[in-house]
Order: C-alpha cells, then structure tokens, then sequence
C-alpha cells in the first residue's frame, strides 16, 4: 500500500473529527491534526481506534503518542502494516 | 458495597448527582439519584414551572456513567495513590437525545456500558431511565481523568 493510498483512505477516517470538512481535501503530511484541523485532542483516541479497525492493526501507547500530523499517521500505519505482514 | 468509590468524586453538595451505585465492574455501571425538589436551579428554570435542565440530566449521566466507572478503572489498572494524588475529570464529547421530563422529587437510574477505556480516555453509551424504566435520555459520552499531585 502506497503513502498516497493511505493518504486518501485517512481522509475518511479523519471526517467524521474534523471541524471543517472542506479542509481534508488539501491535507499533506505536514497537517497538524489538533493546530490544522481542529480536532478535539480527547477525538484523536478515536482517530486510532478507526485506523485500526480500517488496517486490522494495534496501535500501541507510543506510536499514538507520535500521530500528531498527517505524515506521522501515515509513518504509524505503513509500519504497522509492514510488521503484521 | 460499590459506594466506597464515591468518596472519591470531586463533587460537593449541590453539584454532586449520585446518591448510590448499584452496579459496578469493568464493562458497565448502574446508578441512581433522586433529584432534590429544592435544587438550585429550578427556582428560575421555569419561573412557576419546575423542570430539571437537560444540561443537568447531561450531568447526572456524565457523573455516574463515565466519572464513577472511570474512577473505577483508574483505580484498577494503575494503582492509584489517593494520599498524594487526586482526580480531574475532563468530559471531552456528548451526543444526548432526550425523551420525557423529570420532574423535582423524581428518581433516576443511570445505566452506562463501556464502549472503550483506551488511552486514558473512556467512551460510553449512557442511558437514562425513571422509575418507571421509560428511557428518559440516551447518548454517547466520553471524558478523561487526569491525575494531579496534591499540592
């Protein structure tokens, strides 16, 4: 799975938090997801929980810990992906 | 034998909006409170008209549903020390529908089950029944606790 792929994909996980639903069609790596999108930092717990359940994966204490903008979502997940294979 | 945990709500007197717990594990809780007729806000929500604010109906349901359950876990998972620390609860999200009044004097049980407790955060669906066992309010509640040293 290609980072763009996951890009796109993180789009739909991230709307239903989002504030401002307009902006996730410009996101890029370098979104904040509390400073740019405004998400409730209590909602990101849920952001994890939905990238899980999309990537059949666990996302531990401290890789949560690092999802604090898109690209570090995407860094998160791929490794993941790579290590459940 | 559940109630030991409500000398740990923050609460006090005319804030506090749980008189008992009747059920209390890991998954879920259950919990009352009688709403006293001589409240502080139904002398002017309405004028000549008493009628519980959903505001509060919203806060019973936070109180027992996530902050007594919350507590509860906290305690369990990490071993907390009361002596030198103390708890915040932050509620951080509601979505509440409500169905019927309540009325000064009347009791209501608060039912919350657990949808998760993950990073420090507890999500919920909590609701609200009368004595009659009508649901009252219903919705989905999340908060977090977070532990301050004692000064």
């Amino acid at each position: 799975m290609t980072r763009a792929e996951i890009l796109e994909e993180l789009k739909t996980i991230l709307k239903p938090y989002t504030v401002d639903k307009e902006l996730l069609a410009g996101i890029n790596d370098n979104t904040d997801l509390i400073k740019d999108l405004k998400i409730n930092s209590a909602n990101l717990v849920d952001v994890i929980i939905d990238a899980e359940a999309k990537y059949n994966v666990e996302i531990d204490y401290d890789s949560a810990e690092e999802m604090t903008n898109v690209g570090s979502c995407i860094d998160i997940i791929m490794k993941k992906l790579n290590t459940s294979e | 034998m559940n109630n030991h945990i409500l000398t740990h709500l923050p609460y006090k007197s005319s804030f506090r909006f749980v008189d008992n717990i009747s059920l209390l594990n890991e998954n879920e809780v259950i919990g009352e409170y009688t709403l006293k007729p001589d409240a502080f806000f139904y002398e002017d929500h309405f004028e000549g008209n008493p009628v519980t604010p959903g505001v509060i109906l919203t806060e019973i349901m936070a109180q027992i549903g996530l902050v007594v359950l919350g507590i509860f876990l906290v305690m369990k998972e990490t071993g907390f020390d009361f002596n030198n620390q103390e708890l915040f609860p932050l509620l951080t999200g509601t979505d509440v529908n409500f169905n019927k009044m309540v009325l000064p004097g009347q009791k209501v049980t608060v039912i919350s089950k657990k949808q998760y407790f993950r990073f420090g955060k507890l999500k919920c669906q909590i609701q609200m029944q009368d004595a009659s066992k009508e649901i009252v309010a219903s919705g989905t509640f999340s908060g977090i606790i977070k532990k301050l040293d004692r000064k």
